[in-house]
C-alpha cells in the first residue's frame, strides 16, 4: 500500500471517529457570513453551555452550507440520531437547544431547519434539510463539501474521497486527462464560459518547458463571493483541481491570485497548502508519479481589472494591473512570457469531480452545451438569500422563486454578471441560466453575482452605481473606457439629479455603445452593459427622471423630498431626536412639520417613524411628477 | 514568517529597520507588491521612507514604486486613523441602502470616505464588497461587522466605541 492510501485509511478512520461518535457532535458555521453574523459568538455559548452543564459533545467548525439568511446554523448529531440542523440561532438560543436536546432528549423541532438522515429515522415534525424550498432545486458538485467538512483539515477531505482525482488524473496522460475535460464539455465559470479543454490544449501544445498555471480568485466584483465561500469552506477542491489542471498542460509551478481582503480565505489556503506538503501532495514526485508542482499564493491589492487575464499577469510580475492586446493570448506568451493558463475558483473546483465520476456523469447535470453546475450568490431584495449551485439550464424564475421565495415588495429586475453584466426584466424569467441564452438577453452569466430587486430599487441609479465602480476600477490605459465611462457618469448624474433632457439620453446611449466597441479589454467593453441593459427594460424610468422629475422607487435623493402626514403623525418626537440638522419641529402629541430647506435625506427620521414602536409610520418619502 | 516589532505595530511612526520585512524576498521586480502589503499591514500606510527603503532594495526608481502603488485601491500614503470604518459599497448593500450609512459616517464624523478624523481616532473607508450580502447593509469597525445597519444606529455604534 502506498503512503497516500495509507494516509487515506487513516483519514477515514479519523472521519470515522466524528460519524460514529459516542458523544453528540456539534458543527457551527463558521465561513465569513457566518462570522459577520455571529457564528463566533454562538460558538463561545457552545463552549461555555458545556462547560457549565458538564456536557460531553464535540464541537467541530465547519464553512458555509448555503442559506446564509438562516445564518449562524448549528448543526447537532446525537450518537445513533441523524444531523439536525438549527438556525438562525444566536447565544442565547443555542444555549436553549443544548439544554432541550441534550439534556432533556427533545430535539427542539421548532427551532429547527432540516435534518440530514437518509434512512428515516428523524422525527416527523423536522423536514429534510435538502427537502426546504431553498435547497430543493439545488445540485451539489463544487459544494458538496461544503459546510460539512472542516476546511482545516485536510484528513477530512481526504476521507471524503478527496485527491481521488488527482490520482485518476495521475494514472493518465496528460493528453487523456484534457480529453475527459473536452467530454465533459466543461466551461469557464469565470463568466465568459470559454472551453476549458481548448486553453488547456493550446498551451499544453505550446513550446518551452517552462508553463505556469494560475487560479484566479481576484472575484472583484461586488455583490459576489461565490469564490471565497468556497475557498474557506473547502479550500482542497481548489488546490486539487490546480494539481489536475498542471498536470494537464505541464506546468510545474502555480498561482494562486487571491483578493488580499479575504483574510479567511488566505489563512485557509495557507494551512491546505501546507498540509499537502506534508502529505507529499506538492513538491517533487507528487504520489509517486513524474509529476511536480509547487504553488505559491499571491495577494492582489485590490483592483477590478486585475480579474482580466493580462492585467492579472501583470499584477504577479509586480507591475500595474494594466491589460494587454490579444494575442499573443497567456496560453502561448503570459507570466514571465511562459505559457500560461488561468482558471477561475469554480472551475477548478469542478475538476475534482469531472476526474473521480468521469464525463459522463457530469453531463447528466445542465443542457446540451451548457453542462454541469453554476455557484451564485443570490442576494439583495429576495427571501432567502445564499450561495447556491443549479443546474446549467435552470429558469431564473426557479432561482429567483422558487429558491430564494421571490421579493417582499413587487419583482422588478434582476442583476447577473456584476458590473459587467446586465439588468432583466420580468420579461426574462424565463429564459434559462445558460452562457448563450444570457448574452443574447443583454445580459452576461458572469462570475455568479446574482442580485435582485424590486419595485423599491431605482433602475438609473443602479446603472450609475455600477458605472461609478467600472469608472473608478478603469485602468486608464485606453481612452474609450477612461473618458468614455467618466463622460457617462456625467451624464447618469445629471439624469438622477432631473438636471438631464431627452437628449441627454440619447447622447448617453451612442457613447455606451461607442465605449462597449473600441474599449481595450473585457472592463471597457462590458463596463456599458447595466446602462444598455437598463436603458433597453428601462426606458420609462429614464424618461420620468427626465421629463418629469421624478423617481417612482424614490431613490434619487434629489427629485425625493420627506413628508409627515398629518393624519398619521402622532406626535411622539422621536424624528425630532434623531434629525441631525433639526429640520423637524413640533410639540408632543401633535403633528409634527418638516422644513425642507434644512432637510438633508438622511432617511434617519424615516427610519424611525418605521422602526420604532413609538411612532406611527407616518414620515414618507415622495417624488412628484413636475411638467418639464 | 518573522517581521519586526516595530512594523508589526499599527500606527508605527518610525520604521528603523527593514531588514526583516525585505528579508524574506528575493529582491525581485514580482515582490514588489507583496513587500507593499507587508508594508501596510505593518505601518498601516505606504511611507516615504518605506518608499526610498523599497527602492534601493528592489533597484526600482520611486517613481516606479509609486506608479505601481497608486494604481491599487488597497495602498494609502497617509497615515490612518486607529478606529477603521469600512462601509461596505457592494451592489447588495447599495441596493438595501448602504449610501445612506456612508453619509450618515460623513456626517457623523465631519470627513469623507478615505479620510481620517483630525484627532486621528477614526479612519472612514469604502470596502468593494465585504462579502456577507445577505446581512446587507453591513459597515465594517475594525474587524467586527455589524449587520443590517440603520441609518439610525450609526450614531449609536460610534458612541459605542469613543
Amino acid at each position: 500500500m502506498s503512503d497516500f492510501e495509507k494516509r487515506v485509511v487513516q483519514a477515514r478512520r479519523k472521519w470515522n471517529l466524528i460519524q460514529e461518535s459516542k458523544i453528540p457532535v456539534i458543527y457551527v458555521g463558521t465561513a465569513t457570513c457566518g462570522i459577520a453574523a455571529g457564528a463566533l459568538d454562538v460558538v463561545k455559548s457552545v463552549r461555555q453551555t458545556l462547560k457549565e452543564t458538564g456536557i460531553k459533545a464535540r464541537l467541530v467548525q465547519v464553512g458555509c452550507i448555503g442559506p446564509c439568511y438562516l445564518e449562524p446554523l448549528m448543526d447537532i448529531v446525537v450518537p445513533g440520531r441523524p444531523r439536525i440542523s438549527y438556525g438562525p440561532v444566536n447565544s442565547r438560543s443555542a444555549r436553549t437547544i443544548i439544554e432541550r436536546y441534550l439534556i432533556e432528549g427533545n430535539p427542539a423541532s421548532d427551532l429547527a431547519v432540516g435534518h440530514f438522515s437518509t434512512n428515516g429515522n428523524a422525527p416527523d415534525s423536522i423536514p429534510r434539510f435538502f427537502d426546504i424550498p431553498m435547497l430543493k432545486p439545488q445540485v451539489r458538485v463544487v459544494l458538496r463539501n461544503c459546510g460539512f467538512i472542516d476546511p482545516d483539515d485536510i484528513d477530512h477531505y481526504l476521507a471524503n474521497d478527496g485527491y481521488r482525482g488527482l490520482t485518476k488524473a495521475l494514472g493518465m496522460t496528460p493528453e487523456e486527462v484534457i480529453a475527459v475535460v473536452k467530454e465533459a464539455g466543461l466551461r469557464g465559470r469565470g463568466g465568459a464560459g470559454f472551453p476549458t479543454f481548448k486553453k488547456w490544449e493550446i498551451c499544453r501544445g505550446a513550446p518551452g518547458t517552462t508553463k505556469y498555471m494560475i487560479c484566479n480568485s481576484s472575484e472583484g466584483d461586488p455583490g459576489a463571493f461565490m469564490n471565497r465561500a468556497l475557498i474557506e469552506s473547502d479550500p482542497h477542491c481548489v488546490l486539487e483541481g490546480l494539481l489536475i489542471a498542471a498536470y494537464a498542460i505541464g506546468a510545474d509551478h502555480g498561482y494562486i491570485y487571491i483578493n488580499s481582503d479575504y483574510l479567511l480565505a488566505i489563512a485557509r489556503l495557507k494551512s491546505a497548502v501546507k498540509q499537502m506538503r506534508q502529505y507529499g501532495l506538492l513538491g517533487q514526485h507528487i504520489l509517486d508519479s513524474g509529476f511536480s508542482f509547487d504553488v505559491t499564493i499571491k495577494e492582489g491589492a485590490g483592483a477590478f481589472v486585475c480579474g482580466e487575464e493580462t492585467a492579472l499577469i501583470g499584477s504577479i510580475e509586480g507591475r500595474r494591473g494594466m491589460p494587454k492586446a490579444r494575442p499573443p493570448f497567456p496560453a502561448i506568451a503570459g507570466l514571465f512570457g511562459k505559457p500560461t493558463i488561468i482558471n477561475n475558483v469554480e472551475t477548478l473546483g469542478t475538476l475534482p469531480n469531472i476526474m473521480r465520476h468521469g464525463a459522463s456523469w457530469y453531463r447528466q447535470f445542465g443542457i446540451q452545451g451548457n453542462y454541469g453546475t453554476k455557484t451564485f450568490s443570490l442576494v439583495g431584495k429576495v427571501r432567502r438569500g445564499g450561495l447556491i449551485e443549479v443546474p446549467l439550464g435552470i429558469k431564473l424564475r426557479e432561482i429567483i422563486f422558487d429558491i430564494g421565495g421571490g421579493t417582499w415588495r413587487k419583482f422588478k429586475a434582476v442583476q447577473t454578471g456584476g458590473p459587467s453584466g446586465g439588468c432583466l426584466s420580468e420579461e426574462f424569467l424565463d429564459i434559462q441560466v445558460a452562457y448563450e441564452s444570457m448574452t443574447a438577453a443583454g445580459s452576461i452569466m458572469g462570475s455568479g453575482g446574482m442580485i435582485v430587486m424590486d419595485e423599491d430599487t431605482c433602475a438609473v441609479d443602479l446603472a450609475l452605481y455600477f458605472l461609478n465602480f467600472t469608472q473608478k476600477e478603469s485602468c486608464g490605459k485606453c481612452s474609450p473606457c477612461r473618458v468614455g465611462t467618466w463622460q457617462m457618469v456625467k451624464i447618469l448624474e445629471n439624469i438622477v439629479k432631473g438636471q438631464a433632457d431627452s437628449a441627454d439620453i440619447a447622447r448617453l446611449q451612442t457613447l455606451a455603445e461607442a465605449v462597449q466597441r473600441v474599449s481595450l479589454c473585457g472592463l471597457g467593453q462590458t463596463a456599458p452593459n447595466p446602462v444598455l441593459t437598463t436603458l433597453r427594460y428601462f426606458r420609462g424610468e429614464y424618461l420620468q427622471h427626465v421629463n418629469e422629475k421624478y423617481c417612482a422607487a424614490t431613490i434619487c435623493k434629489e427629485l425625493v423630498e420627506y413628508f409627515i402626514e398629518p393624519g398619521k403623525c402622532n406626535g411622539c418626537q422621536q424624528c425630532i431626536r434623531v434629525c441631525p440638522t433639526e429640520a423637524i419641529s413640533g410639540a408632543k402629541t401633535e403633528p409634527h412639520t418638516i422644513d425642507l430647506s434644512r432637510c438633508i435625506k438622511c432617511k434617519a427620521c424615516f427610519e424611525v417613524c418605521r422602526f420604532d414602536p413609538l411612532a406611527a409610520n407616518a414620515i414618507v418619502m415622495r417624488s412628484e411628477r413636475r411638467a418639464s | 514568517m518573522k517581521s519586526t516589532m516595530a512594523v508589526n505595530q499599527p500606527g508605527a511612526q518610525k520604521v528603523n529597520d527593514w531588514t526583516d520585512i525585505l528579508g524574506d524576498f528575493k529582491g525581485v521586480e514580482s515582490d514588489l507588491i507583496p513587500i507593499l502589503l507587508r508594508v501596510q499591514e505593518g505601518l498601516g500606510y505606504i511611507s516615504e521612507e518605506a518608499v526610498r527603503c523599497i527602492s534601493l532594495f528592489l533597484k526600482l526608481s520611486e517613481n516606479q514604486i509609486y506608479g505601481v502603488a497608486s494604481f491599487y485601491p488597497k495602498f494609502r500614503f497617509s497615515e490612518p486613523g486607529a478606529q477603521k470604518i469600512k462601509v461596505c459599497m457592494g451592489t447588495a448593500c447599495h441596493v438595501k441602502g448602504g449610501h445612506f450609512l456612508s453619509d450618515a459616517v460623513a456626517w457623523e464624523l465631519g470627513i469623507s470616505i478615505g479620510q481620517a478624523s483630525a484627532d486621528k481616532r477614526f479612519d472612514f473607508q469604502r470596502a468593494t464588497c465585504l462579502g456577507c450580502c445577505t446581512l446587507a447593509p453591513v459597515v465594517q469597525i475594525d474587524d467586527r461587522i455589524h449587520a443590517r445597519v440603520l441609518v439610525t444606529q450609526i450614531k449609536e455604534i460610534l458612541k459605542k466605541r469613543e
